[in-house]
């Protein structure tokens, strides 16, 4: 099983979801984050004074799903979330020892 | 506020009161030969005129600045609008109108007389020599409230750090001592006035004045902790469009206002404000789209509000075309000192009161002299359509002793604050914000 963690442009949020959906995702769990990468944020001018706004506010996706749908999974939140320009996000996959569902106690991938 | 600060406070004010005294007695005037008629329509426009201009402080000015400074200090920067508007109409009221708009007898060339102390001579049906076809108490209230802005506007150069108690006291006494003269020798019978200085509603009586103010004081306070490093952007800009569309639509009442009737002279000076306006709003927007890229809201209005200060002593004296090339001029002019020069010099002149009002109102006044008509207004020869160049000597003399009178006076009431109440508020203050530490209260959410 595998974790993957998606941060996304919050306006692409719907077509992530939606585009997970069709590729079988089952379940997904969404928070509103703020960060920066590369480009450090972007700069707002107000009367010539510069400010450099490094936090810019962002939505993170967590799926996981068997070691199988990875890549499925992942082209779809590619596909999705991209619009070309800078700030559209990054994915991470990241390895799951274990899921438990808690209603019925299964495990593995039988919990997803 | 302590009892000693109240009495710094009561002695400032009376101050100007006592030199006036000892200045000399009022001189009794002739008794007037026939009583002037009192006009409706002109009473009914100024009256209109009156509330529109004190609408342009509150909510107007109040409004514009504080949805530019930061979250922590919205209140505070409202505090200082609403604040000086009731501390100056009761100071109005005391000694102000009288020392600005009275006759001053021997001494009638600086100052006012103190026969109005109190308003007392204001009776029922009393009229001014200034404005004879209204009554005396709308002549009176329309003046307070140019000089309930004119002091306000100097808060645009103190945001974010100056203690309140010493801004009340600012306020005060820059009103009796620096606004009540300069408004005496432009418009209440003094030497500038007299001499043929052309100033309609206030270029340099309240826009290159209250500049000028702000100049001194934003470099006697020091910049902002944080400046240059910290982030400063406006809080809520949506607050400032706000404010400077009550500014506009306000206006109005302040040029064409200032024809004090209801006539021709009041109409072409509305059309000229509304045309200079938008010229200004355009040329800004367009400077800043061409430099930074982008056609900021904040430089539409900043824009609109330089155009505004630029048309003032024009307006009632220059024709629609030439209204339109002072409000490109202005906008273009002001967006380089708002948002260039002064990062050159990095003086802390936090909401530009300078660089929109003080740069606006003296290239304003500049501009009267060129281009103020006989064909528009009676009372004026310009430069370009009568030939009259002494004009620019006369405009030149205008700006000269308002920006040395002022620049020297707010330095000398702002060094008396500075030892005696303070004029900044504490580091710890300024960091966690005016608002709860001045007032007690914060915006929430």
């Amino acid at each position: 099983m595998k974790l993957i963690k998606a941060i996304v442009k919050p306006f692409k949020l719907d077509d992530v979801r939606e585009a997970l959906v069709a590729a079988g995702v089952e379940g997904l769990t969404v928070s509103e984050v703020k960060g920066y990468g590369r480009q450090r944020g972007h700069t707002e001018i107000y009367r010539g004074a510069e400010y450099q706004v490094n936090f810019l506010p962002k939505v993170q996706l967590e799926a996981v799903v068997e070691d199988s749908a990875v890549g499925k999974a992942v082209e779809a939140i590619k596909a999705a979330a991209a619009t070309g320009k800078i700030g559209d996000g990054k994915i991470f996959v990241l390895d799951v020892e274990e899921a438990i569902r808690i209603r019925t106690g299964e495990t593995g991938p039988a919990a997803l | 506020m302590t009892k000693s600060k109240l009495q710094r406070l009561a002695a400032l004010g009376s101050a100007p009161l006592l030199a006036a005294l000892m200045a000399g007695p009022a001189l009794a005037q002739a008794a007037a030969p026939a009583a002037p008629k009192i006009d409706s329509g002109d009473t009914a426009w100024m009256l209109t005129s009156s509330v529109l201009v004190l609408m342009m402080t509150v909510p107007g000015l109040a409004l514009f600045y504080a949805g530019m400074v930061r979250k922590k200090n919205i209140l505070a920067t409202l505090a200082q609008s609403f604040g000086a508007t009731a501390l100056i109409t009761v100071l109005w009221m005391v000694i102000g109108y009288s020392i600005a708009f009275t006759d001053g007898g021997a001494n009638n060339a600086l100052i006012g007389g103190v026969k109005y102390l109190l308003l007392g001579p204001m009776g029922l049906n009393a009229t001014s020599p200034l404005a004879a076809t209204i009554p005396e108490s709308v002549y009176m209230f329309f003046q307070m409230t140019f000089a309930i802005i004119t002091p306000a506007l100097i808060a645009g150069a103190l945001a974010d750090r100056m203690k309140f108690s010493a801004f009340l006291a600012f306020m005060g006494a820059w009103l009796l001592l620096v606004y009540c003269p300069i408004a005496h020798w432009v418009w209440g019978g003094g030497w500038l006035g007299k001499a043929g200085a052309l100033d309609f509603a206030g270029g340099t009586v309240v826009h290159l004045n209250a500049g000028t103010a702000g100049l001194v004081a934003a470099l006697m306070l020091g910049r902002r902790k944080g400046f240059g490093t910290e982030n400063m952007a406006p809080h809520n800009l949506a607050y400032s469009v706000i404010g400077a569309s009550l500014l506009w639509v306000g206006w109005f009442g302040f040029n064409a206002g200032s024809a004090v009737t209801s006539g021709a002279q009041a109409g072409m000076a509305a059309a000229a404000t509304q045309i200079a306006t938008a010229g200004a709003s355009l040329a800004w927007m367009v400077a800043e789209w061409i430099v930074a890229r982008k056609p900021s809201v904040l430089g539409m209005i900043s824009g609109a509000v330089a155009g505004l200060v630029a048309i003032t002593p024009a307006s009632g004296f220059v024709n629609p075309a030439d209204a339109l090339l002072i409000g490109i001029a202005a906008g273009v002019v002001c967006y380089l000192s708002a948002v260039h020069v002064k990062h050159i010099f990095k003086y802390d002149d936090a909401l530009d009161a300078w660089g929109v009002h003080g740069v606006g109102g003296a290239l304003g006044a500049l501009l009267t002299g060129v281009f103020a008509s006989n064909a528009v207004n009676s009372a004026s020869k310009g430069w370009l359509h009568d030939g009259n160049l002494h004009q620019m000597v006369l405009q030149l003399e205008d700006i000269g002793a308002t920006f040395a009178y002022c620049a020297v006076v707010t330095f000398v009431i702002l060094l008396a604050i500075k030892s005696t109440i303070g004029l900044r508020v504490s580091e710890e203050v300024e960091i966690e914000g005016l608002d709860l530490n001045l007032h007690g209260e914060v915006v929430q959410a």
